[in-house]
């Protein structure tokens, strides 16, 4: 092979990567800052996470952005195989452009469009039949789970496309109902698909700042919501700390995930 | 004799009943996720439009309504075009539509000329190192664009990494300002979009088989020859979703501009945000929205277009010839 | 070797009071514009190892998925053991299929495999743990129960899939191209195994493939289909000895045809004018053909006889000059081509050991046939 290429294809790549993550790497190795003053090295301290521990308001938020991801992702996991599964299996049905339409533009659409067509729903439903009576984790809750049901749709679908189509014949053709070969066939082989698809809904809800701001109501406040009004203030180590922990929750989850799901499709690609 | 015709006539009608019931099961396997996705995301457009034609009022909720009942008990429908006269009168509005397009073109363009040789390494190396590089490429996806903008902030400041690393190899003498520029905002669009460039420009270039550019270089081509006329051509599908993927979403960008950005990086998705916040002008917002749509309603046409060719082809593939 | 040359092997189709065991009845089944499978009316007995054969593309795999019931026709019927199926789903026919790619369930082990059709019908436990020991027995796995598919050779998941499809018990057993994913020794090994344990078991088969030999090898009769039509159906010597068609005849074996106008007819023989040959031919045909339509005549390479000098008595005599030689071992194929310029192709066996070819390059020779070797094509 050329020599000198891989050189500069190394480089460029040494040059990518680098810049995806030394920016969050400052941020981490700054969050066990001691000084307040963000650009002052000051020795190397766990104090802001205690810190954090002690905010009430953080932890209110965390505690219902969580409770809201993990609900979002539920109910984004069962709407999205049901989608994947009819766009994958069903061959040509009646409403097959629509679904295909609905479960792609959220993925390109702009969070401000989503944010604020949502809101607008939420509120002609409330004139109109009265409700939801009033906005906040339900309405997130809801909005979120829209986009999110495309991410897993995706997955779900490459997956099944991935998978012989045989084998659900086969479970048929041996005397299987069609629902019976769904949970005993398809379900267990494109699980790994399922945990990927619920992780993903899961961050995405957790990160979304611009949708929940416009579906959520007072008292309401998600933790990116309150993330966002302490950066417009500029930088802290609390965020730093704040930004760490959730940096290396998702990261770690994502790893583990990605590594029981290589090993799984190296398994039935064997 | 007659115990069997009985016997076939309750099983054919057994069969059929089933089969409705099968097909029932169909039905219901469509119709939750459509029903959903049509009733929070497609029916609320139309909400969008109902009220970009209203008028912005003091009252819960802040527009006036389109349908009234007339005290005749006629019908009479008020449509205002002040908010779309607004947009297309005030240069304000104006400039904010084509900040929004020359940020999204420009980070459309270099993401695909930094994406590229990445997604080109990862799609070339040994399957092992390919996991751990796609890995890398799909981490910093997860993390939200607050937080990766947060973290831009932490090394764009007048006294943040980046100034402090110039200024301490003495580069320059004096701090670089970079946060709250024009410049700032690409860098930022870049940073979090690159992701989404590399992703399908990975899948396309694996699909591309690496013989052809033996079989080319056997040809006689040289490398950079076989690079324009093997590699880029296959490589215009992925090359064309992953610029859907930046760009589409670029143009409605709110954090990135609003964090990074100075006030004169005004984008549609800044107004809209303040629009809709700060001046509680709810119809102009809508009306905002729905301007916004219609610049990107074609790349998501293409996008859609695109996506469902891929899956119909991967579906053929995976079937095989009936 | 196949069913058909059997001794003992009763010939189901020709008794006209026999009933057929599964009654294809102009089926038609469309996808878009294309007609996958056209107006196909078949029978097939009880017992039979039967093919369908053709190109891809031809409608065969379309046909089996019908029978199979995954696919509902557009038209016609299909009728099992008397019982109209058309419209029955494939988990409720008497059916299994043993698929292309064996569809084995990665997720279970070979014994969950197998026992997997014997649990939709409800079988009690110790039912289902003897016929799996039976069924894998029968394929020659016992001990490998506990694997699972990815620790398995290609020829074991043939025969675990095999052994899966069998275990129902069904009327009728399905095959998809059984021996295409398997390498070429183990195939041929592999088809003389699948025919005993059809046999054995006594089930009706059908087996859909592309590879002739393999049809030729198993079957008791052959349907050869093109472009959704079934061209012809018969025993595997008939459809070699007595191609209907252009189609069959270079189908099935190599074959020279040469196109001719007919001159008359004398009983079963038919003299015609071979254009191609610039000479006339006698040919032979059960069927009367009047004179001056124009027809194929197919003859086999290894049916051509070839002599230095012209032979006195022969039906049909050529003369011309070899092009090309072609040395197989067993036989030599050599090309020769004749004074209108038309080439035929000649094969030779060698009976007994020699380094050197018979003829050369250029060489002139004879090329002898009887006219009851040459069949007469009329479409």
């Amino acid at each position: 092979m050329n020599g000198r290429r891989p050189f500069v294809l190394y480089t460029a790549m040494a040059f990518g990567y680098a810049f995806l993550y030394l920016p969050i790497l400052a941020v981490i190795v700054y969050s066990f800052n001691e000084s307040r003053m963000v650009t002052v090295w000051g020795g190397f301290s766990t104090r802001w996470y205690g810190e954090l521990l002690q905010n009430r308001q953080i932890l209110d938020a965390a505690q219902r952005s969580l409770l809201i991801a993990t609900v979002t992702a539920s109910f984004a996991v069962a709407f999205g195989t049901l989608a994947g599964l009819a766009l994958a299996r069903f061959g040509r049905f009646r409403g097959r452009g629509v679904l295909g339409l609905v479960t792609s533009a959220p993925l390109v659409m702009p969070e401000v469009i989503l944010g604020l067509s949502s809101l607008l729903l939420f509120v002609s439903l409330q004139g109109l039949i009265g409700w939801p009576e009033r906005r906040g984790m339900t309405t997130i809750t809801i909005a979120h789970i829209t986009f999110c049901i495309c991410y897993v749709t995706v997955i779900v679908r490459s997956r099944l496309v991935q998978m012989d189509q045989a084998l659900e014949e086969a479970a048929m053709d041996l005397g299987a109902r069609p629902w019976k070969v769904f949970f005993v066939i398809t379900l267990p082989l494109i699980a790994p698909a399922l945990i990927a698809g619920w992780l993903l809904a899961f961050t995405l809800s957790l990160d979304d700042l611009v949708v929940a701001s416009f579906t959520s109501g007072p008292g309401s406040s998600t933790l990116p919501m309150l993330i966002y009004s302490k950066v417009k203030l500029g930088v802290t180590p609390e965020i730093n700390a704040l930004a760490t922990i959730i940096i290396v929750l998702i990261a770690t989850a994502v790893t583990i995930a990605g590594i029981v799901m290589h090993r799984s499709a190296a398994r039935a690609n064997r | 004799m007659w115990a069997t015709v009985v016997a076939d006539l309750f099983r054919f009608v057994g069969t059929w009943g089933r089969e409705i019931r099968d097909s029932r099961g169909r039905h219901l396997v469509t119709a939750l996720p459509l029903l959903y996705l049509v009733a929070f995301f497609l029916v609320p457009f139309l909400f969008v439009l109902k009220i970009s034609f209203a008028t912005s009022t003091i009252g819960q909720p802040p527009y006036t309504p389109l349908f009234a009942w007339g005290e005749d008990g006629a019908l009479t429908i008020r449509l205002v075009f002040e908010n779309y006269r607004a947009l297309l009168g005030d240069p304000l509005y104006v400039g904010a539509y084509l900040n929004s397009l020359w940020f999204a073109t420009v980070a459309t363009v270099v993401c695909l000329l930094i994406g590229y040789p990445i997604a080109y390494g990862i799609a070339r190396a040994r399957p092992a190192v390919r996991v751990v590089l796609l890995v890398l490429v799909i981490l910093p996806f997860w993390t939200s664009s607050l937080l990766r903008s947060y973290a831009l902030i932490g090394i764009l400041r007048t006294n943040g990494v980046l100034n402090q690393l110039l200024m301490g190899l003495g580069i320059i003498d004096q701090p670089l300002e970079i946060l709250h520029t024009n410049f700032a905002v690409h860098i930022g669009i870049v940073y979090n979009y690159l992701p989404f460039m590399i992703l399908p420009l990975v899948a396309t270039l694996m699909r591309l088989d690496f013989t052809l550019l033996e079989a080319a270089a056997d040809l006689g081509a040289r490398p950079a020859s076989a690079f324009l006329r093997v590699t880029l051509p296959l490589s215009i599908p992925g090359i064309v979703a992953g610029s859907l993927l930046v760009f589409i979403p670029a143009v409605g960008e709110f954090v990135i501009p609003d964090l990074l950005g100075g006030p004169d990086s005004l984008t549609i998705g800044r107004v809209l945000w303040t629009e809709f916040f700060t001046n509680r002008d709810w119809p102009l917002a809508a009306a905002v929205a729905v301007a916004m749509l219609a610049l990107i309603v074609i790349p998501i046409m293409l996008f859609e277009w695109l996506n469902e060719r891929e899956s119909r082809r991967d579906e053929g593939r995976a079937s095989g010839a009936p | 070797m196949s069913n058909a040359r059997r001794p003992g092997y009763a010939e189901p189709w020709q008794d006209p009071a026999e009933e057929p065991f599964v009654r294809i009845e102009g089926v038609t089944k469309t996808y878009g514009k294309v007609y996958a499978v056209d107006d196909v009316s078949l029978d097939v007995f009880r017992g039979e190892f039967f093919s369908l054969l053709g190109g891809s593309g031809c409608g065969k795999s379309t046909l089996l998925r019908v029978l199979a019931g995954f696919e509902v026709p557009d038209r016609g019927r299909v009728l099992i053991d008397g019982v109209d199926m058309t419209r029955v789903p494939p988990y409720l026919r008497p059916v299994n299929m043993m698929f292309q790619s064996y569809a084995l369930f990665p997720h279970m082990t070979v014994a969950e495999n197998v026992a997997f059709g014997l649990k939709q019908d409800g079988l009690p436990k110790a039912a289902i743990a003897d016929r799996v020991r039976q069924m894998l027995d029968l394929v020659r796995l016992g001990g490998l129960e506990k694997r699972k598919p990815d620790q398995l050779s290609g020829g074991q998941r043939q025969r675990v899939a095999l052994a899966r499809a069998l275990a129902k018990q069904p009327k009728l057993l399905l095959l998809d191209e059984p021996l295409g994913a398997l390498d070429k020794k183990l195939r041929e090994h592999t088809q003389f195994e699948l025919v005993n344990i059809q046999e054995r078991v006594g089930t009706t088969f059908i087996m859909v493939t592309h590879d002739q030999e393999e049809a030729m090898t198993m079957s008791s009769r052959i349907a050869v289909m093109d472009a959704g039509r079934i061209v012809q159906v018969s025993t595997p010597s008939n459809l070699y000895e007595y191609p209907a068609t252009r189609f069959v005849a270079s189908f099935i074996g190599a074959v020279n045809i040469f196109n001719a106008t007919v001159l008359s007819q004398d009983g079963d023989r038919v003299l015609a004018r071979a254009h191609d040959l610039g000479i006339d031919v006698v040919a032979r045909s059960g069927q009367p053909i009047p004179a001056g339509i124009d027809i194929g005549i197919a003859i086999r390479p290894e049916k051509i006889d070839v002599a230095e000098e012209a032979p006195t008595r022969a039906d049909n005599v050529i003369d011309g000059k070899v092009v090309e030689i072609a040395y197989l071992g067993d036989v030599s194929i050599y090309h020769v081509e004749t004074a209108g310029g038309a080439i035929l192709r000649v094969q030779e066996t060698h009976a007994a050991r020699s380094a050197d070819p018979h003829y050369n390059w250029g060489d002139r020779l004879y090329l002898v046939w009887n006219a009851a070797d040459a069949a007469v094509l009329t479409s």
